[in-house]
């Protein structure tokens, strides 16, 4: 990927991330974090993983987002933007931002590894090819793209089976959770007039 | 050239974003949403890693497996956080923190 285009999605990742956290309406906040999404979805791209980007923006940007603005228009919230926040919270939160960022760049400047380009860690298709037992993905392999979706499959599947399935137990629990959670007591209904 | 560095600053920085949001911010869904902006950065870091490890010619997939739970956990967690947001809602008809003080002793 050509460097300009990482410089253009890290501005488009960070320029919303800021616009989430200081635009006064929630709705807007929302719809600034899909962009901020969407650009962290490009950046995975950058870095072939594809098969992620997708489910970044297919389950983020899509899924969750969506989510929220319903819960948001739900609620109305639209009434609450005019409350300001203390200069004190604010002051707190710009200080720890910047602590944190000044020790992830103290951390950054000592790590050796970190000089490592995509240029001089190619991805080696055809060492990879010799090495994979499936043909499917073999035969990709040796046509000179990278089938991401297929080896995450067989990553996922050959190795986390296990927990896959505790992943999809949390996802049932997580429904019924929030069935229950949003159904009202039926005291509570039958007192209401 | 883009280097690892490059990916793990901005991760490191939309974290420190979600972070101050998380702290400044006072309406809940907001802050929801600067949690979920933080757990992506820690995706990208991920992510980032998986690539420059090379495994046999490949990116280490192990790497994005853990993401892909990340994913599939933080729907999940969003469905139900927005759930109780939703109850909370009913009980004090706002989504301001300093309207949750039922805890305080």
């Amino acid at each position: 990927m050509p460097g300009f285009l990482f410089y253009i999605f890290a501005a488009i990742t960070l320029f919303f991330g800021v616009a989430v956290v200081v635009l006064r309406n929630p709705v807007a906040s929302a719809m600034a974090l899909v962009m901020s999404f969407t650009g962290v979805a490009a950046l995975f791209i950058s870095l072939d993983a594809y098969f992620i980007g997708t489910l970044q923006i297919l389950v983020y940007a899509g899924a969750v987002m969506v989510l929220f603005l319903f819960i948001l228009m739900l609620l109305d919230i639209k009434a609450e933007a005019g409350k300001h926040t203390s200069f004190g919270t604010a002051l707190a939160g710009i200080f720890l931002a910047v602590v944190f960022a000044l020790q992830v760049v103290t951390v950054l400047a000592k790590f050796s590894d970190g000089d490592k380009t995509l240029e001089s860690t190619p991805l080696q298709l055809n060492v990879a090819a010799a090495k994979s037992d499936l043909p499917t993905i073999t035969n990709d392999l040796k046509a000179g793209t990278l089938p991401d979706a297929k080896l995450m499959g067989e990553v996922l599947f050959n190795q986390y089976p296990f927990h896959l399935q505790i992943v999809a137990l949390l996802l049932l629990a997580g429904t019924v959770g929030v069935v229950v959670l949003s159904k009202r007591d039926r005291s509570e209904k039958e007192e209401a007039p | 050239m883009i280097t690892l560095n490059h990916y793990l600053f901005v991760a490191g920085l939309l974290f420190a974003i979600g972070l101050a949001g998380v702290v400044a911010r006072r309406n809940i869904l907001v802050i929801y949403m600067c949690l979920e902006m933080m757990l992506t950065a820690a995706n990208l870091t991920l992510v980032a890693f998986s690539r420059f490890h090379l495994h046999d010619g490949l990116p280490d997939y192990s790497a994005q497996a853990l993401v892909f739970f990340t994913i599939t956990v933080a729907a999940a967690e969003v469905a139900v956080g927005l759930a109780i947001i939703v109850a909370l809602f009913r009980t004090k008809q706002s989504v301001d923190v300093e309207s949750v003080t039922k805890l305080q002793g």
